[in-house]
C-alpha cells in the first residue's frame, strides 16, 4: 500500500509538473513564431507589390533604345557639321 | 476502490488533460504558422516571377546607355579636344573632371575662364543662370529673370544677328561641303 502512495505522489508532484513545464515550453515557442511569420508575410507581400512597376521597365527599355538611336543620329550630324579639334 | 487507486486515476486524468490542452494549443499555433508560411511563399513566388526579366532588361538598358555615353564622350573629345572637353565637364560639374571619361580617361582640367569664350562660358553656366534656378538650393540665380534679355544681349554687344540662320537644302549657306565624306555620318 505504501508503494502505491509513493507512486501516486511521484506522479502528482514530479511527472505532472514536468509534463506541464515541457509542453508549456513547446507551446510558448510555437506561439512566438506566429508574429514573426506574420511580419515576414507582410514584408513579402509589400515587396511583391513594389515590383508591380517592373513591366514599366520594358517601356523604359524601348524608350532608351529610341533615345540612343536619336542621339546617334544627332551625333552623326554634329560629327559632320562641326570641325574637329 | 482503495484511496491510492483513486488518486492514481485522478493523476493520470490530470496528465492526459494537460497533454490534450497543450498539444491542441500547439497544433493551433502550428496551423497559424503554416498558413502564414503559405502566404509568404505565395508572395515570394510572385517576387521571383516579377523580377525574372529585370536583369535582362536592365543589362540591355545599361548596354544601350553605355554605347550612347561612349559615343557622346568620343564626339566631345573629337570636336573639342581632350583638354577642352575635360574643362567643359569640370565647368559644368565641378569635380567631375577628375573622374574623366570612360574610354579617354582624364587630364588636368584647364581654368575655364582662360580657355573658353564668353558664349561658351555662358552656355556652361546656363544651369545656374536659368530662371528656374531661382529655387536652386545652391544659392540665388545668377541671371535676373525679370531683365533676362539684357544678359542675352551682352552675348552680341556689337552686331546681334537679325534672324536665325536659314537651314535646309535651299539655304544660302550649305553647312556640309559637296565633297564631304559621307561615310563619317
Amino acid at each position: 500500500m505504501t508503494l502505491w502512495w509513493i507512486l501516486d505522489l511521484v506522479l502528482l508532484l514530479v511527472v505532472l509538473p514536468v509534463v506541464i513545464y515541457l509542453l508549456n515550453g513547446v507551446l510558448k515557442e510555437a506561439k512566438g513564431i506566429v508574429p514573426s511569420i506574420n511580419r515576414i508575410s507582410t514584408a513579402a507581400a509589400a515587396g511583391s507589390k513594389d515590383l508591380d512597376a517592373v513591366p514599366l521597365l520594358l517601356t523604359t527599355q524601348d524608350q532608351v533604345r529610341q533615345t540612343v538611336a536619336l542621339v546617334a543620329d544627332y551625333g552623326g550630324s554634329l560629327n559632320t557639321i562641326l570641325d574637329d579639334a | 476502490m482503495p484511496a491510492p487507486g483513486v488518486l492514481l486515476i485522478i493523476t493520470v486524468v490530470l496528465i492526459v488533460l494537460a497533454l490534450v490542452y497543450y498539444l491542441v494549443s500547439t497544433i493551433v499555433a502550428l496551423k497559424q504558422i503554416t498558413d502564414g508560411l503559405d502566404d509568404t511563399i505565395a508572395s515570394v513566388v510572385e517576387i521571383i516571377e516579377k523580377s525574372t526579366p529585370v536583369n535582362e532588361v536592365v543589362v540591355d538598358i545599361n548596354t544601350n546607355l553605355d554605347v550612347a555615353v561612349g559615343a557622346l564622350e568620343g564626339l566631345l573629345v573629337k570636336k573639342a579636344g581632350m583638354v577642352d572637353a575635360i574643362g567643359l565637364v569640370e565647368g559644368l560639374y565641378p569635380g567631375a573632371g577628375a573622374t574623366g571619361f570612360r574610354e579617354h580617361g582624364t587630364t588636368k582640367a584647364p581654368r575655364i575662364s582662360e580657355v573658353y569664350t564668353r558664349g561658351t562660358l555662358t552656355l556652361a553656366r546656363l544651369g545656374r543662370e536659368a530662371p528656374v534656378a531661382v529655387l536652386s538650393p545652391n544659392g540665388p540665380a545668377l541671371r535676373n529673370a525679370a531683365y533676362g534679355s539684357a544678359a542675352s544681349r551682352k552675348l552680341y554687344p556689337a552686331n546681334r544677328p537679325q534672324r536665325s540662320p536659314v537651314i535646309g537644302t535651299d539655304s544660302p549657306i550649305q553647312y556640309e561641303a559637296s565633297d564631304a565624306d559621307s561615310s563619317a555620318v
